[in-house]
């Protein structure tokens, strides 16, 4: 084991565990289980990365305020770096984000402004970016547009993944921000081109498109595509259905994005696209906890439960 | 041959409030021109000046980003489905 100046330098290096039961004949399903960050979720990675990025430049000092757009994980991340270093935090939060994750953000004392739901991810960069215009004293890290975010992955994530499984041959992560995609998969494409990159994209219900005028749509600033050997959306009783199957066969207790990569995984694993004996690396990037109350877990009919997650934001 | 295509909610104006309607073709770019053809308005909205598909709206095919497939040559098959979605992060 490790000892650990403060919280933050408990970040990263996590478990890669096989999945036995659920790999495909003639493939071999390992996820990395970002869930065992010091706050739950990869995010902390890039709060960590993104905060050293805003020291190291001279933008954050003792009791500055930072501000940032999530729909969760980033914020609660934000809030343990930034409660251990000494800054205010305020988060850009859509309402229809789990009840957990605000709760959260809540018993960390994080200055909470919510973003309509219709808007979703979108609505909450809208308005934080109108908030960091009218103040100029709010330090903004931005995750969706900051290089720390995918420099972050490709120096530790897709490091500790060609550590723990040097013949990986393929990739599979969820897009938010892309930054995990960018990041770990143009480091492990440099290390071997032969090596896909996929990723799986939430598939929400009307409530989450709803109002969205398609020419407003936003792509991240830090999300290069050209990493990508393909993309594949992933709807609620798809993802529900393989964190189920996660639960039940592999003991896995894990977050619904975590079904909705390993379903991609699965989809993938054939020999149209990739070699048999592929050993496919996948990113889990939280546990189950902050989703209990959605109901997911929660016997009865998974496609009625599908039906109700479908307009909460939970990638 | 009967293609599947799911309109998003801010697309509906243009058919009549439809969620799911049914095209013809054997590629995605004819499935769009017969998307416009029924539905005046629709399959112009998913093309930009240049007539390549715009760039926050993704288009997919049985669940995949047909940019990673052969974009509008794409090629379809009866019962398969299209799907359009307003580009959204997270995080």
């Amino acid at each position: 084991m490790a000892l650990y100046r403060d919280i933050s330098q408990a970040v990263g290096n996590t478990p890669m565990v096989g999945l036995p039961r659920l790999s495909p004949a003639g493939y071999e399903l390992y996820l990395k289980l970002e869930g065992q960050n010091p706050t739950g979720s990869v995010k902390d990675r890039v709060a960590k990365a993104l905060i050293d990025a805003a020291e190291a430049e001279g933008r954050l000092h003792p009791g500055s305020r930072v501000l940032e757009p999530t729909s969760g994980n980033t914020g609660i991340a934000l809030a343990a770096i930034c409660t251990a270093r000494g800054y205010k935090l305020t988060v850009v939060l859509p309402e229809n984000t789990s009840r957990e994750r605000t709760e959260l953000l809540e018993a960390y004392g994080v200055d909470i402004v919510t973003s309509p739901a219709e808007e979703g991810s979108n609505g909450s960069v809208r308005v934080a970016n109108e908030m960091a215009e009218a103040d100029p004293d709010l330090v903004m890290p931005f995750q969706y547009g900051n290089p720390a975010n995918p420099r972050i992955h490709a120096t530790t994530t897709a490091t500790e993944i060609l550590a723990d499984l040097p013949d990986v041959g393929a990739l599979v992560a969820g897009l938010g921000t892309g930054g995990t995609l960018t990041g770990t998969g143009r480091r492990l494409k440099q290390d071997d081109p032969s090596r896909k990159v996929f990723a799986a994209e939430p598939e929400y219900g009307d409530l989450v498109y709803g109002l969205r005028n398609l020419d407003d749509g936003f792509v991240p600033p830090i999300f290069d595509a050209e990493v990508l050997d393909g993309r594949i959306k992933v709807d609620s009783e798809k993802a529900l259905a393989t964190t189920r199957r996660l639960l039940a066969e592999e003991g896995i207790f894990a977050g619904l994005s975590t079904g909705a990569a390993v379903h991609v995984a699965r989809r993938v694993a054939t020999p149209r696209r990739l070699p048999e004996g592929t050993k496919i690396a996948i990113i889990s990037p939280d546990g189950g906890w902050k989703y209990l109350s959605t109901g997911a877990y929660k016997p009865g009919d998974p496609e009625a439960i599908a039906e109700e997650l479908q307009d909460t934001l939970w990638a | 041959m009967s293609i599947e295509v799911r309109v998003p909610t801010v697309l509906r104006t243009h058919t009549d409030g439809e969620k799911r309607v049914t095209v013809e073709g054997a590629t995605l770019a004819e499935a769009i021109d017969d998307l416009e053809s029924r539905y005046p308005g629709l399959g112009e909205r998913l093309r930009d000046e240049e007539g390549k598909l715009a760039r926050f709206v993704n288009v997919y095919v049985n669940d995949e980003d047909v940019r990673f497939l052969g974009g509008e040559q794409t090629e379809l098959a009866d019962g398969d489905q299209i799907a359009i979605l307003p580009a959204v992060a997270g995080g």
